[in-house]
């Protein structure tokens, strides 16, 4: 927020990215470019690579060969730590929320990254410590009352509707203060009235925050709803990019699709 | 723009009227179930097995069996803060009558539960907020126990002046707790490596490590023993570290650490996701764990006055094991009651003689299958809460 690089600049430049598992190559010559408050859809069939490619741009897997530039900053090599404090943060294809703790548990443990007191000052939670959990605590319930879950906020996370687990795990992400956010089918699991509600949501999120976003979606709507750039994967590669519109028309696209719908 | 949010807000609301009607149905037991078929659905639901699902696989086989199940928290317990407060200073005061009025009996045995409870929040750290498995607590204790001892018997009097023991005492506890604490640096670096049964093999061929060692360094009497110890350790002295332990523990626990392995024992790629660095929280907890050990070790040391290798075996760790299983995993107010209730228990079954050591492992394996989270497990009475 505080950081404005100039207008054209992306913020994330990929450039020929790598991943095999083994033999079974993943991710081939992968590049792109993310601009400011952009928000790029990430589309393919099953197993196109798509999670893999979150994987690779938050640390949780390194990748074989390739760069990864964040604001010209080489983050291939880094940690998935390292790389939320650098200000990427994502959701889970897969909900991975602290189940058992509560909703509010969730969204403070990711608000502990702004927190500042030394590991001393916290044992003898100092007047500094004391104010800084207080505010976390604060701000933690704001956001909840942002995604509007704040009456669960006291539920344990593993309770709640599979609508509001997906929105928990955004505003916990969010919750980080990032400036790229990944998420991996948001609305994946929801129905028709929660996913415009999402769509909508998001949309004020990418105004008031000003964040990017990277966007995995197998709904063409939502995807239409939030970005204007597409990327699409199969079998690792990029076989297309460009608006929707553009890429429904384009025979490889056409053909990835059908081809899996035939197999 | 706000307009819009307020819509959201009513929407979402009306949603929420039913889950959360839902929710109350199900209350308890049923959450946990319906969490995990949530996951197997997941899993099953991404077969292409993508990453996610492949690490999620994997942690939840290391994921260990003893994880139990829980109901959400109740604050049933209620206590303000202003009495808590109240409660400590009694406490120090009855420290100083006990041993005037009751037996000497009854004063070594409520000492012997404040090193206890000592030990028991200490594990309680790594077993129950970390979600680890340790069972090598006992050689941090050998270690604080040694360490203070030898400064106690060999180095204080080669000090020429005299210094009263009212200064030097908790000194040499904490000098033992510092010893211990740089002993569990090395454990902590193997942890960031392995973890769940892995770690536990390590921290038992650990204790064996410290076990032996001690048993062949003639300086400490081998395995004869370190004689000769001075009874410094009084009820006034245990019970002020019992509530530093707990004071310290407590501010640990709420603090952005505490919850970082709160956070690491649910799910490690979710926390290393929301930026906790693992190892430092990880090194973190090993160090204050393994350096309150070594502050009841000295402070054992000193009320025994005669330790010996053989004292920090396996069987120790084991005791330390059944109180926070007993009293209850990831709580305070647990592991003061685990080491509560198991003091009492061992003292009452001393009758028994050789079958007491029959009726400890029957019990854990009665609470294994009754009350797998312990008395208290995942619950704290409110002394023990911070308020925000
Ligand atoms: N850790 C791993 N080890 C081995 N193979 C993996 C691993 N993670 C992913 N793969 C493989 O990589 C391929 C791409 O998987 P990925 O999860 O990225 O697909 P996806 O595009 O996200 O699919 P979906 O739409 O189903 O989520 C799959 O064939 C998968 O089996
Ligand atoms: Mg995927």
């Amino acid at each position: 927020m505080d950081f404005t690089p100039e207008k054209q600049s992306p913020i994330l430049e990929v450039s020929l990215l790598n991943k095999n598992f083994g033999g079974m190559r993943t991710i081939i010559d992968l590049s792109f470019e993310l601009a400011p408050k952009e928000c790029l859809g990430i589309i393919g069939p099953n197993g196109a690579g798509k999670t893999t490619l979150f994987n690779l741009l938050s640390g949780i897997i390194r990748p074989s060969s390739g760069k990864i530039l964040w604001f010209h900053q080489e983050i291939q090599k880094k940690s998935s730590s390292e790389i939320v404090h650098l200000g990427i943060a994502r959701t889970f294809q897969n909900i991975r929320l602290f189940k058992q703790l509560s909703v509010l548990e969730n969204i403070r443990i990711a608000y502990d990254i702004h927190l500042t007191y030394t590991p001393l000052q916290a044992l003898l939670r100092t007047a500094l410590t004391r104010e800084e959990e207080k505010k976390s605590a604060q701000a933690a319930m704001e956001l909840l009352d942002v995604f509007s879950i704040t009456s669960l906020a006291h539920q344990p996370a593993g309770s709640l509707s599979y609508g509001d687990q997906r929105r928990l795990e955004i505003a916990r992400a969010l919750a980080l203060h990032p400036r790229l956010l990944l998420l991996d089918e948001p609305a994946a699991g929801m129905n028709e009235s929660e996913m415009y509600q999402l769509v909508e949501l998001l949309q004020w999120i990418q105004k008031k925050f000003h964040v990017s976003m990277l966007l995995i979606e197998h709904h063409m709507a939502f995807i239409n709803g939030l970005c204007d750039r597409t990327l699409v994967l199969d079998f690792g590669t990029l076989i297309a990019q460009g608006t929707l519109e553009e890429i429904r028309h384009d025979r490889r696209v056409i053909e990835a699709y059908l081809g899996e719908a035939v197999t | 723009m706000i307009r819009l949010l307020d819509e959201f807000r009513c929407h979402f609301a009306m949603l929420r009227k039913h889950t959360i009607g839902l929710t109350r149905i199900f209350h308890t037991d049923h959450l946990r179930r319906s969490g995990s078929q949530m996951d197997t659905a997941l899993i099953s639901k991404s077969s292409s097995g993508s990453m996610d699902s492949y690490s999620r696989r994997q942690t939840s086989s290391l994921a260990l069996p003893h994880q139990p199940s829980r109901p959400p928290r109740h604050d049933q317990y209620e206590i303000s803060g202003l009495t808590s407060f109240y409660l400590v200073v009694l406490g120090g005061c009855s420290s100083f009558v006990i041993p005037e009025l009751c037996s000497n009996y009854i004063t070594c045995i409520l000492i012997t539960l404040a090193i206890n409870a000592i030990l028991c929040v200490s594990l309680n750290l790594i077993n129950g907020y970390m979600g680890e498995f340790s069972v090598g607590h006992a050689a941090f204790m050998a270690i604080g126990a040694y360490g203070s001892a030898i400064i106690t018997v060999k180095i204080l009097p080669l000090i020429p002046f005299s210094l009263s023991s009212f200064l030097t005492f908790p000194l040499m506890v904490v000098a033992g707790g510092l010893l211990a604490a740089l002993v569990g640096i090395p454990l902590a670096l193997l942890s960031f490596k392995t973890r769940g049964d892995y770690l536990a093999i390590i921290t038992l061929a650990f204790l064996m490590i410290v076990k032996s060692a001690l048993e062949n360094i003639s300086y400490v009497g081998g395995p004869r023993g370190f004689l000769g110890i001075p009874p410094l350790t009084t009820l006034p002295w245990v019970y002020f570290w019992a509530v530093v332990t707990f004071w310290i523990m407590r501010h640990f626990i709420h603090s952005k650490w505490g919850r970082s392995i709160i956070a690491i024992r649910e799910d490690e790629i979710a926390a290393e996701a929301m930026g906790v660095s693992t190892r430092s929280a990880k090194m973190m907890t090993f160090v204050i764990s393994s350096f309150f050990a070594g502050i009841a070790g000295g402070l054992f040391a000193h009320q025994i006055q005669f330790i010996n290798p053989s004292s920090f075996d396996i069987l120790r760790s084991t005791n330390i094991l059944v109180m926070v299983y007993l009293g209850g995993v990831a709580s305070l107010s647990g592991s003061l009651v685990g080491a509560g209730v198991f003091t009492i228990l061992y003292q009452i079954l001393q009758p028994l003689g050789v079958w007491r050591m029959v009726t400890m492992p029957l019990l854990l394996v009665l609470l294994m299958i009754f009350r797998p989270r312990g008395i208290m497990g995942y619950q704290e009475w409110s002394c023990f809460k911070l308020k925000e």
